[in-house]
């Protein structure tokens, strides 16, 4: 930082010569000038001081008004301070960019955010890179008329900027490329969405904000947590968790941080933790469990209505320290990670003439007790540090001890000062201790104490009578990333017809019947099999026991061979047929005797399946599915896994409908989660559609078809076989992506009813 | 097998501590002679308890390792072909009821349950053993006596006992031994210090909290005793329990990480 002359010693002669330069006669500028100007020649070099006054006047005559101009002037020393003033001409690009575009309003908001952002950037990232980012949303999201020049303004600049302080808190920059590409690609033509995610006002905004969020997840390590809980403390409870990303930043407000707490509802935990002071995020995790672990073992409730504020803060520093030692003391371990986490206060730091300093004492005692420092330079700290070692010397001691401790300290130690309203908080919030709620009841209930936990008659809910949506995530191919809980899928009984239908479809294909008897006849399992001819066998083989008797006998090397054992050969298997119910199944095909829609075809197709497997009596479940956009995404049971092959099943059949479009992965996904929970040893999931994966709130072909194929491979890592049986006669495009080569496509539809019982026992013999 | 009794004597005391008053109730069952049942999960002692059991009484042990491919003619004999004739040999269960020993068959339920059956004579009133190749019905000794051991826990559900073969037998129920005793276990055993033997045991104790949450069976006191023997033969603690405790009984990436943990968390 160059330093050319003091603040105070700013010429006359240098701000006349400055006003000139700036060349602006807008009237609010007079009032700043004088103090910007002192701030730029305090921050910059005096061709920077040069630069900032051209840059300046630009932005005076571009006829935005006086906001681009004070933005600018009041912005830019700190900026520079932060990432340097050789950055000036990049930004001066990026608004001339601005200024070219039908942008100009996001000018103003771009400036003021601009010191907050590079006060974020992490260290080693170009501000160039955010203005990269910045000049890609502008380009994506401008409308264009004709596609010639862009005509109308970015609905989300705007807002972004005004959100890129917070979102880059939480964010590296090439997290919060991911989320502006998410926006873009997702919202780019819908103005009013668009401004709701870059405001981080929708769910998904947050969603994927939280995602990509650097650190570690409390979603990703829940049950690596649990199982800390259980093994190490024999405890178990339920992980809630609290944000510390977007609510927490955007509240700015000059509370503490959250601190952790248990109560009836769980433990609470914040969302995401990252490493600090050499310590993992999972340690830090691990450590705010120890404690509030340690907590229930060996705290016991005090009473405290009787204690003042003051010294209630008082014993539960003691009582905190009490905890760790007996943690450390069964767990040497965490003392290490504790005293890296814990901050070290500084003797003295604190002015008790202008501010209230006893909680600056607690932390130094705090932080004196978890080091078992007896050589502080504080007599009174020295004393209560031997005082406090000597209680827990015999034994674990009692939060009862602690608090008849932390009394006499507040006796001993308190000051004038500590009434003062201003309390000084730096290096004294321990962020892996609870807030303590637990230790402390009250004789009399007061308004100020929060009672979330304590019983309150449930509000009547209704009966509920169908089941809640299961969310599933949908592969987005552009990104390569899920979209988090994108659809929403109802799962229900299908409705039930007259079940003399497919009774009357079945005798149609009584010839069939007998035809497929046959093979099944093969195909069914026999249970024990013999193996001859073994070394080694369960039983002796007389017949090859005699001969081998004979050889030896004669002279001959016998055949050694001369056991027999058996394998069971039962078929564990488990079948799930999926039936795609959309509207395309109306459409009509010729067959033999005229003209049947594929529906018909369908149900006798099915019909005749299940009849088959029914024979072989594997578990076999039929199911349908159709969608009406990501938020209705329908799953209809026809036949449950274990239910036999009656009247009920066939009347659901029997009421089989066509409608709507197919979104074939969430289907998929859900399939998957019912065959998953079979225990049999092969998984067989069956397909039948007859078009390519579609809907109506998707534009692009490739998206369903993308995500289909991303559900094969989730259904293949979970030991799922699948197959597809497609009825579209232009099938080969897509189905073999997606299916790779387990899919069969049936050219001629009306042969379905005879082609899906071979295939399924093609599949399965 | 050959019927020389010597060979199965158990001669220098095995190390066992007591947990409740086993020794004394399988003394008095022995002295009945009626058939013994050792259930617990693996590795918690119940051979060892037999071995010990079998020194104390004096008697010659027989052990079989039951599998699934065993027959009922590994257990009771089967003809040998010789040069220009056939020879019979005596299986380890005849063997033992010929010479009244202690037979004890490790793991039953691994056997095939027509296997199991045939020691049903053996195991009521009758104490026979008929050998139907043979033609002879054995009557056993006056000491001999049956045994079984069998892991209830990780088994599946096919491959439980019978009820005919299960309500034959008395039966001990054992379990993983109490954290002070357990220690005294491993200091014995492998001849490490008491406080390193107790550290062990509360890792021990941690992973046995995850049973059903990851791990079908938590960490024996064998698999102990394997971990403070590596920490005598000059290991550091948390090589030798990571090696001994936790890479043996999971491929899962969390409860690896949080059993790592607990073993760093203790040994600091």
């Amino acid at each position: 930082m160059l330093r050319n002359e003091t603040p105070a010693a700013l010429s006359a002669e240098r701000l006349a010569a400055g006003r000139a330069r700036l060349d602006c006669r807008l009237p609010q500028v007079d009032g700043v000038f004088a103090d910007c100007l002192r701030d730029a020649l305090d921050a910059l070099s005096p061709a920077g001081v040069d630069a900032y006054l051209d840059c300046a006047r630009f932005l005076g005559r571009i006829g935005r008004g006086a906001e681009p101009v004070l933005a600018f002037l009041e912005e830019w020393p700190a900026v520079a301070r932060s990432v340097g003033e050789q950055a000036l001409p990049a930004v001066l690009a990026t608004l001339q960019s601005f200024h070219k575009s039908p942008n100009g309003k996001a000018i103003a908001p771009f400036l003021q955010s601009l010191a907050a952002v590079s006060r974020r950037l992490a260290a080693g990232e170009p501000l160039q890179h955010y203005l990269d980012l910045t000049l890609r949303l502008l380009e994506q999201t401008s409308g264009s008329i004709h596609g010639i020049h862009k005509s109308f303004a970015s609905p989300g600049l705007p807002d972004f900027l005004v959100q890129a302080p917070t979102l880059l808190a939480s964010l590296s920059i090439a997290g919060l490329k991911n989320w502006v590409d998410y926006g873009v690609r997702n919202y780019a033509t819908h103005p009013e969405r668009q401004r709701a995610y870059f405001g981080l006002q929708s769910a998904d905004s947050r969603a994927v904000f939280r995602r990509e969020r650097h650190g570690t997840l409390l979603v990703d390590h829940e049950r690596q947590l649990d199982l800390y809980l259980r093994a190490l403390w024999g405890e178990q409870a339920l992980f809630v968790p609290y944000a510390v990303g977007i609510e927490a930043a955007s509240l700015a407000s000059p509370m503490p941080p959250a601190q952790p707490y248990d109560d009836a509802g769980g433990i609470r935990l914040p969302d995401v933790l990252d490493d600090a002071h050499g310590v993992s995020g999972i340690d830090r995790y691990r450590a705010a469990l120890a404690h509030i672990a340690g907590h229930r073992r060996w705290s016991t409730p005090l009473f405290a209505d009787n204690c003042s504020p003051m010294q209630r803060l008082a014993i539960e520093t003691f009582e905190d320290s009490r905890i760790d030692t007996l943690v450390v003391r069964r767990y040497p371990g965490m003392q290490r990670i504790f005293r890296a986490l814990h901050p070290r206060p500084l003797a003295g730091a604190c002015d008790p003439q202008r501010f209230s300093c006893l909680r600056h004492r607690l932390a130094v005692l705090s932080r004196a007790l978890l080091d078992g420092e007896q050589e502080h330079s504080d007599a009174d700290v020295r004393d209560f540090v031997a005082r406090f070692r000597q209680a827990l010397a015999g034994g674990d001691a009692s939060s009862q001890a602690m608090a008849d401790l932390a009394l006499a300290y507040v006796a001993r130690t308190r000051r004038q000062g500590d009434q003062l309203p201003e309390v000084y908080f730096t290096d004294t919030l321990v962020d892996y201790r609870d807030d303590n709620r637990p230790l402390w009841r009250f004789r009399e209930r007061s308004d100020d104490e929060e009672m979330f936990a304590e019983n309150r008659p449930a509000a009547a809910t209704a009966e509920i009578d169908r089941l809640p949506p299961r969310h599933y995530p949908e592969w987005d191919h552009h990104s390569q990333s899920y979209r988090p809980d994108w659809v929403s899928l109802y799962e229900s009984l299908h409705p039930a017809g007259d079940a003399a239908l497919i009774d009357r479809l079945l005798d149609k294909h009584a010839a069939l019947a007998r035809r497929l008897k046959r093979l099944l006849d093969i195909l069914k399992p026999q249970e024990r099999v013999r193996l001859r001819f073994q070394e080694e066998g369960s039983e002796l083989d007389l017949d090859v026991a005699v001969r081998s008797l004979i050889d030896c006998r004669s002279g001959v090397t016998p055949d050694p061979r001369i056991n027999m054992s058996h394998r069971s050969n039962g078929r564990n298997l488990s079948v799930l047929l999926l039936l795609d119910l959309s509207q395309s199944l109306a459409d009509r095909v010729r067959s033999g005797d005229g003209e049947q829609t594929v529906l018909e075809l369908s149900q006798e197709a099915v019909s005749l399946l299940a009849w088959s497997i029914d024979q072989l009596g594997d578990p076999f479940a039929i199911a349908g599915f159709h969608s009406d956009t990501r938020h209705d995404v329908r799953y209809l049971h026809l036949k449950g896994s274990s239910e036999p092959w009656g009247d009920a099943v066939k009347r659901r059949l029997a009421a089989m409908q066509a409608g709507y479009s197919t979104r074939i992965g969430a289907a998929l996904r859900h399939a998957a989660h019912y065959l998953a929970a079979s225990s049999a040893e092969k998984k067989l999931l069956l397909v039948l559609t007859d078009g390519q994966p579609s809907d109506v709130d998707v534009s692009d072909d490739r998206l369903l078809i993308e995500d289909a194929r991303k559900a094969v491979g989730e259904l293949d890592r979970q030991g799922i076989f699948s197959y597809c049986i497609s009825l579209d006669a232009r099938a080969d495009e897509y189905v073999g992506h997606i299916f790779g080569h387990r899919h069969s496509v049936i050219d001629r539809i009306e042969r379905l009813p005879q082609r899906l019982p071979e295939l399924f026992m093609a599949l399965t013999r | 097998m050959t019927a020389d009794s010597e060979q199965y004597r158990v001669h220098r005391e095995p190390f066992y501590r007591q947990q409740g008053n086993e020794v004394a109730l399988y003394a008095a069952a022995y002295a009945a002679r009626l058939p013994v049942m050792v259930k617990g999960p693996t590795g918690c002692g119940k051979s060892r308890f037999i071995e010990y059991m079998a020194w104390k009484l004096g008697r010659p042990l027989i052990t079989v390792a039951c599998n699934e491919d065993m027959t009922a003619s590994d257990l009771v004999g089967r003809y040998l072909l010789e040069a220009g004739s056939t020879r019979w040999l005596d299986g380890p269960l005849t063997t033992a009821a010929r010479i009244g020993a202690i037979c004890y068959l490790d793991e039953i339920v691994e056997a095939r349950q027509d296997t199991t059956v045939v020691i049903h004579p053996l195991t009521d009133h009758r104490r026979t053993l008929p050998l139907d190749k043979r033609g002879e019905l054995l009557h056993a000794h006056a000491d001999f006596q049956l045994v079984i051991s069998y892991n209830p826990g990780y088994q599946s559900l096919m491959k439980d006992l019978k009820q005919s073969t299960k309500q034959r037998f008395t039966a001990f129920d054992f379990d993983y031994p109490e954290a002070e005793l357990e220690a005294t276990i491993l200091a014995a055993e492998s001849g490490i210090e008491r406080t390193t033997a107790a550290q062990l045991v509360s890792i021990g104790a941690a992973a046995r909290r995850l049973k059903g949450h990851g791990l079908d069976e938590g960490v024996s006191t064998r698999l102990l005793v394997y971990a403070a023997t590596l920490i005598r033969h000059g290991v550091a603690a948390g090589d030798a329990c990571r090696m001994a405790l936790v890479r043996p009984i999971t491929d899962d990436r969390d409860i690896r990480d949080t059993l790592d943990h607990a073993i760093d968390a203790t040994f600091a």
